[in-house]
C-alpha cells in the first residue's frame, strides 16, 4: 500500500521520455546521408512511375509499386540496422561469410534463370538475387576476418588470404554469369585491405595483376581461342571503346542511351521522351535508368541525381573517418567503395564512356534486391555513425 | 603494415588519412568526370543528339494512291485497277546475320519461283533509291503463296504482302496503242521538273496517254508518319495525309467506233493504222494499229512478250502505225496537190486538161495506173477517177527546182511533214520532200541528182520519197472538208474528278488556220464524192451503195521493196463532212481493195447503219 503509494507520488528522477523520433535514434543519425538515400529513392520511384506507365500492359503501376514496396521495406531495415551496433558482426564473420557463399551457390541449384544466367531465387511474389545483398555481407565479414588475422602470419600472407576470401565469392558470381556484380565483389575486397592499409607494393601489384588479367581475358585468351568470357559480355566491355561500329548490337544500346541523354539537353523532354518509351534504350528501368533521368529531367535532372549521389558519398567517406573503431572504419570503406564504383561505372555506362557490365545505379535501378541491400548497406554506415557519436558522447562524458 | 585493431582510432594516423584522401580524390575526379560529360552531352551537343532522337522514332510509309481512270467519250471504262497483292522486302526487318538472310531469300525465292539472283538484285536496287520503304519483289502474288507465308511468317521475317494497284484493261486489247504503260519512276525521271514531287516506288505513265495525261491520272500519294519503336513496331501515327486518287481521264475515243476500226484492220489480216478524227474539232473518235498487242501483257512482261511486243521489227506490235508509220501516201494526196494547184493559179476548177494516159518529162514518161486514159478532164473528173496524168500536169506547173514551191507550202500548211502536236508520244514527222531537202542532201554527196521537176510530179501523186502517217492525212483532209481549220487533233476529252465533275477541259485550238477557197473546196469535195459515189469512181464499188454521201479518195502507193501500200482517206457526210476517216495497210495492194472497205466498216458504225458488211469487189482501179 505505501510503496505503491511512494511510487506513485515520487516522479522518477531520470523521467525524460525518449521521443519516437529518438527512439529511432535519429537525432544521432548522419542526417545528409539519410536524406541523401531517401531522396534517391524516392526519385527512383517517381522516375519509374512516369517513365514505365506502358511498359508492362494493363499494369501502368507494375514497377514503381514494387519498387515503392521495396525502398520501404529497406527504409525499415535501414533503421533497424543503424539502432544495432554493427560491431556484433564483426563476431558472426564465419556465419555470414558462409551464408553468403551458400546462399550464391543456391543459386546454381535452385536459381531462376533469366537470360542465360541464374542469378536470383524465384519467390511467389518477388525473387531475390543474393549477390546483391552478398556485396555488404563481404564487407562485414571481410573486415571481420581483416581484424581477426591481424597477429597471424606475414603480411603477404595475411593479403593472400583476405584476396581469396574475396576473390572466392566473386568468382562465384562471376560463373553464374554476372561479370558485373562479381567485379563488384573484388572492389569491396579490395577496398577493405585497402582501407586496412595493405602495403602499397602489395596493392600495386595487384593492380597490375588486374590489368594483366584483363589483357589475357580480353586479347590474349580469345586469341589462342580459349575464350573466358561469354561473346556477348566481351562484346559489352569493349564495344563502348568504338560505339559505332555497329549500331545494330552493343554499340547500339550504349549509342542509343547517350541519343537519349544528350537529347534531354538542359531542362529534359518530360512525356516527350521517345527514346526512352520508345524501347531505343534497353533496360531502362534497371541499368539505363540515368539515360532516362537524362532524357525526361536534362541536365538538371541528371545534375540532381548526381549531386544526391556526391553527398551520399561524402557523407560515407566522413563516416570511414569517424569510426570508433577499425571494424568500422575497413566495413565503411568497403561500402563506400562498392557506392562510388556501381555509380561510377553505371553512369558512365550511361553516358558512354565505361563498358556495359550490368552493374545497377544504387538506389535507382528497379530491383528489389539491389535497392534493399543498398538500404541496409546505408543502414550499416549509419550504425556506424552512431555508434561513433556515442562513444564521442560517452567519452566526453565519462572522461 | 596493417593497422592493428588495437591501436588507437584510425582518424589519428597519417597513413590512414592519406589513403582516405586518396579515395576521396579519386570520388571528385570520378564526379568531374561524369560532370564534365553530361555537360558535353546535354548542354553542347543536345542539338544534335536531340534531332537522332526525332530521326530515331519516325518512319514514314507512302500510301500509294489509285490511278485515275480512262474512259471513253461516253463514260466506258477502258483502264482502270485492280488490287493487286505485291510480294514486298522490309530490309530492315531481314535477319541481321549475314547467313540467315542468305538462307531466308533462299527459301523466298524457290517458294516464290523468283530465281536467288533476280531477287538479290531487286532488293537492293530497291535499297538503293528507298532504304526504307519496303522492295517489291514480285507483283501479282497468287493466294496459294500469300498463305504459305502467313502460315510461315515466323520464317521469313521482313517479308510481307502489300496492296499495289495495278492497271486493268476490261476491253482486253481494245485501243492498246494509246494507253501506253505504267511503272515504276526512275532514278533518272525523279530528276525532271514533271516528275516533281514523286518519290521512287511510285508510279508513272511511261507511255502513251499515261505519259502525256500522267500528271493528272497518277493523284498524290498520301503518306503516314508512325512513331515506331527500336523494332520497328508502329506504336502511333502521328499524322496523315490521305493519298488523293488520280483523276479520270476522259477520252474523245468512241469505243463501239474504236472496236469496229479494230476489227476492220485485222479483219484484214495486215499491218496496217486507222484514224477516225472529228473533222472540226480534231476530236479522235478512234485510233487503232495493227498487228495489236495485249496491254495487260505490259505490266509485267515475261521475256517472251518482251520478244514479241517490243522486239519484233517486222511486225513491230508495240509501233502505233496511225501516228508513226510513215508511207508514201499514193493518190491521197492528190486533194493536197489539188489545194496548191488551184491556191497558185496553176490551174483553176474547170479547167481541162487532157490525159492521154501519157506524161512527158525529160525523156521520163509517167503513166496512169492501169494504162488508162481519160480523155479531156477538169479537177472534179480527174479526182473521180484519179486520173494520174492530170496531177503530174499540175505537178509539174507547180515546180520550182531551187526552193519550195506552192505544192510543198501548201502541203506543209496542212500538215504533212510535221507533226501534228496529237496529244499522244511517239509521234513521227514524216517527210515532205522539198527542194531545199534534196539539193542539201545532194551537196553531201548522198544522193545522186539534184531536185528536179520530175520529183514534184511524184509528189502530186504521193509517190517518190514522200513520207506521212494516217494522222497527218487526217488532219489535211479535214482541213479541206472544214474549210480551211488545221485542227490539232487530240485524244483527250477532259479530266474529271472522282466524282465526275470536269476538272479540265482538253480544248486544244486549231493548230493554224489556212485560207481555202469554198469553190475549191467544193470542187475537191466534188471529186471525192464522185470518186466514191458515182459511177466509175475509184471506190464506187465499195461505197456505191452507202447509205450517207460520202466523200473519199483511195491511195495506191508504191513502196519498194514492199507491197504497195494501200489508202483510203474518207470525209462524210457529203457536202459538209463531221467525220474523216483515215485506213492504211501496208502491201494492201489498191485502195479500193483493202483500205476502202475497212473505212466503210468504220463509217457504218458511226453512221449506225446496218450494212456493216462490205465486201471488196474485185477488179476495182484507181
Amino acid at each position: 500500500m505505501y510503496a505503491t503509494r511512494s511510487r506513485q507520488a515520487r516522479p522518477e528522477p531520470f523521467d525524460v521520455r525518449p521521443t519516437i523520433a529518438e527512439r529511432l535514434g535519429l537525432p544521432y543519425m548522419d542526417v545528409p546521408l539519410m536524406i541523401a538515400a531517401l531522396a534517391l529513392v524516392g526519385f527512383s520511384v517517381f522516375v519509374l512511375a512516369e517513365a514505365t506507365r506502358g511498359d508492362v500492359p494493363g499494369d501502368p503501376s507494375f514497377f514503381y509499386e514494387r519498387q515503392a514496396i521495396y525502398a520501404a521495406l529497406g527504409i525499415v531495415g535501414m533503421v533497424l540496422l543503424a539502432r544495432i551496433d554493427y560491431s556484433r558482426f564483426r563476431e558472426l564473420r564465419v556465419g555470414i561469410y558462409t551464408f553468403m557463399c551458400v546462399s550464391i551457390s543456391l543459386v546454381f541449384v535452385f536459381g531462376f534463370a533469366a537470360r542465360g544466367s541464374r542469378r536470383s531465387f524465384d519467390f511467389p511474389f518477388f525473387s531475390f538475387q543474393p549477390s546483391e545483398l552478398g556485396k555488404l555481407l563481404l564487407a562485414l565479414a571481410l573486415a571481420g576476418f581483416v581484424i581477426d588475422g591481424a597477429r597471424r602470419g606475414s603480411e603477404r600472407q595475411r593479403t593472400a588470404r583476405y584476396l581469396l576470401l574475396g576473390l572466392a565469392p566473386a568468382a562465384l558470381v562471376f560463373l553464374q554469369p554476372d561479370l558485373g556484380t562479381s567485379l563488384v565483389f573484388a572492389v569491396v575486397t579490395l577496398a577493405v585491405i585497402y582501407v586496412a592499409g595493405v602495403s602499397w607494393t602489395h596493392f600495386a601489384t595487384i593492380g597490375a595483376a588486374v590489368v594483366a588479367s584483363v589483357v589475357m581475358i580480353l586479347v590474349v585468351s580469345p586469341a589462342v581461342g580459349t575464350p573466358v568470357l561469354k561473346g556477348y559480355q566481351e562484346e559489352r566491355l569493349t564495344s563502348f571503346l568504338n560505339p559505332s561500329e555497329d549500331p545494330s548490337d552493343a554499340g547500339y544500346q550504349q549509342n542509343q542511351a547517350k541519343i537519349a541523354i544528350g537529347s534531354g539537353q538542359k531542362t529534359g523532354r518530360g512525356d516527350q521522351a521517345t527514346q526512352t518509351r520508345l524501347d531505343f534504350v534497353p533496360e531502362r528501368h534497371t541499368d539505363f535508368i540515368f539515360a532516362v533521368v537524362g532524357e525526361r529531367y536534362g541536365f538538371m535532372g541528371a545534375a540532381l541525381v548526381l549531386s544526391l549521389y556526391a553527398l551520399l558519398i561524402w557523407r560515407a567517406l566522413r563516416i570511414v573517418t569517424l569510426s570508433k573503431n577499425l571494424y568500422g572504419t575497413l566495413v565503411a570503406g568497403g561500402i563506400t567503395a562498392m557506392l562510388m564504383f556501381q555509380v561510377f561505372v553505371n553512369v558512365g555506362m550511361n553516358l558512354g564512356i565505361m563498358p556495359i557490365t550490368g552493374i545497377p545505379l544504387p538506389l535507382m535501378s528497379y530491383g528489389g534486391s539491389s535497392v534493399l541491400a543498398t538500404l541496409l548497406a546505408i543502414g550499416v554506415l549509419e550504425s556506424i555513425y552512431m555508434q561513433a557519436r556515442l562513444s564521442q558522447k560517452s567519452r566526453l562524458s565519462w572522461n | 603494415m596493417y593497422l592493428r585493431s588495437d591501436e588507437r582510432p584510425p582518424q589519428m594516423s597519417s597513413g590512414f588519412a592519406l589513403r582516405v584522401a586518396i579515395m576521396g580524390g579519386v570520388a571528385l575526379a570520378m564526379f568531374a568526370v561524369i560532370f564534365f560529360r553530361l555537360w558535353y552531352l546535354q548542354v553542347l551537343s543536345g542539338d544534335r543528339y536531340l534531332a537522332e532522337a526525332n530521326d530515331n522514332r519516325t518512319r514514314e510509309t507512302r500510301v500509294i494512291a489509285p490511278r485515275g481512270e480512262i474512259v471513253d467519250r461516253d463514260g466506258e471504262v477502258l483502264v482502270r485497277n485492280r488490287t493487286s497483292l505485291a510480294l514486298q522486302i522490309n530490309a530492315q526487318e531481314l535477319p541481321a546475320d549475314e547467313a540467315e538472310r542468305r538462307a531466308e531469300l533462299a527459301r523466298l525465292a524457290k517458294v516464290a519461283e523468283i530465281p536467288l539472283r533476280k531477287l538479290r538484285r531487286t532488293i537492293r536496287e530497291e535499297l538503293l533509291v528507298s532504304p526504307s520503304s519496303p522492295a517489291t519483289v514480285l507483283q501479282d502474288v497468287d493466294s496459294e503463296l500469300i498463305y504459305f507465308l502467313e502460315e510461315n511468317k515466323e520464317r521469313f521475317p521482313g517479308v510481307a504482302v502489300g496492296k499495289v494497284f495495278v492497271r486493268r484493261y476490261p476491253n482486253g486489247t481494245l485501243a492498246a496503242h494509246l494507253f501506253g504503260t505504267v511503272g515504276e519512276v526512275s532514278k533518272e525521271e525523279l530528276k525532271q521538273v514533271r516528275y516533281r514531287g514523286l518519290e521512287s516506288g511510285d508510279t508513272t505513265g511511261k507511255d502513251g496517254i499515261e505519259y502525256e495525261y500522267d500528271r493528272y491520272l497518277r493523284g498524290r500519294a498520301g503518306a503516314t508518319l508512325i512513331q515506331v519503336d527500336s523494332f520497328g513496331r508502329p506504336k502511333g501515327e502521328l499524322r496523315s495525309v490521305e493519298p488523293m486518287p488520280g483523276d479520270n481521264l476522259r477520252l474523245t475515243i468512241d469505243a463501239d467506233l474504236q472496236a469496229a476500226g479494230e476489227g476492220a484492220l485485222s479483219s484484214q489480216g495486215l499491218p496496217g493504222a486507222f484514224v477516225a478524227m472529228d473533222v472540226d474539232t480534231g476530236e479522235i473518235l478512234a485510233m487503232g494499229s495493227n498487228p495489236t498487242f495485249d496491254p495487260a501483257d505490259l505490266i509485267s512482261p515475261t521475256q517472251a512478250e518482251v520478244d514479241a511486243i517490243y522486239r519484233d521489227p517486222v511486225a513491230a506490235p508495240i509501233v502505233n502505225r496511225a501516228i508513226a508509220g510513215l508511207y508514201p501516201t499514193g493518190s491521197t494526196f492528190k486533194p493536197i496537190t489539188s489545194v496548191a494547184a488551184l491556191a497558185s493559179d496553176a490551174v483553176t476548177p474547170s479547167e481541162i486538161i487532157v490525159d492521154d494516159g501519157a506524161f512527158t518529162l525529160g525523156g521520163i514518161t509517167f503513166q496512169n495506173a492501169g494504162g488508162a486514159a481519160y480523155g479531156a478532164i477538169a479537177m472534179q473528173t480527174a479526182l473521180q477517177f484519179s486520173s494520174d496524168v492530170f496531177y503530174y500536169t499540175l505537178g509539174d506547173r507547180m515546180n520550182d527546182n531551187e526552193r519550195s514551191g506552192p505544192l510543198q507550202r501548201w502541203a506543209r500548211k496542212l500538215g504533212i511533214g510535221r507533226e501534228t502536236a496529237v496529244d499522244l508520244p511517239g509521234e513521227a514527222e514524216g517527210l515532205l520532200p522539198t527542194p531545199a531537202w534534196r539539193n542539201e542532201l545532194y551537196r553531201k554527196e548522198l544522193t545522186d541528182r539534184p531536185w528536179s521537176a520530175g520529183d514534184n510530179v511524184n509528189l502530186s501523186v504521193g509517190q517518190g520519197d514522200l513520207q506521212a502517217d494516217p494522222l497527218q492525212m487526217a488532219v489535211a483532209y479535214a482541213a479541206i472538208g472544214n474549210g480551211g481549220t488545221v485542227v490539232r487533233p487530240h485524244v483527250g476529252l477532259r479530266i474529271e474528278d472522282a466524282a465526275g465533275r470536269i476538272v479540265q477541259e482538253v480544248e486544244p485550238g486549231p493548230v493554224r488556220k489556212v485560207p481555202i477557197d469554198p469553190e475549191w473546196r467544193q470542187v475537191i469535195l466534188d471529186g471525192l464524192h464522185d470518186a466514191a459515189q458515182a459511177p466509175g469512181g475509184t471506190s464506187y464499188n465499195v461505197f456505191g451503195g452507202f447509205p450517207v454521201p460520202v466523200a473519199g479518195k483511195t491511195g495506191t502507193a508504191e513502196r519498194p521493196p514492199h507491197g504497195d501500200q494501200s489508202w483510203y482517206v474518207i470525209l462524210a457526210p457529203y457536202p459538209d463532212p463531221r467525220i474523216v476517216v483515215a485506213v492504211t495497210f501496208e502491201q494492201g495492194g489498191f485502195g479500193a481493195e483493202t483500205a476502202a472497205p475497212a473505212a466503210a466498216t468504220i463509217l457504218s458504225e458511226y453512221f449506225d447503219t446496218q450494212s456493216k458488211t462490205i465486201t471488196p469487189v474485185a477488179g476495182a482501179v484507181e
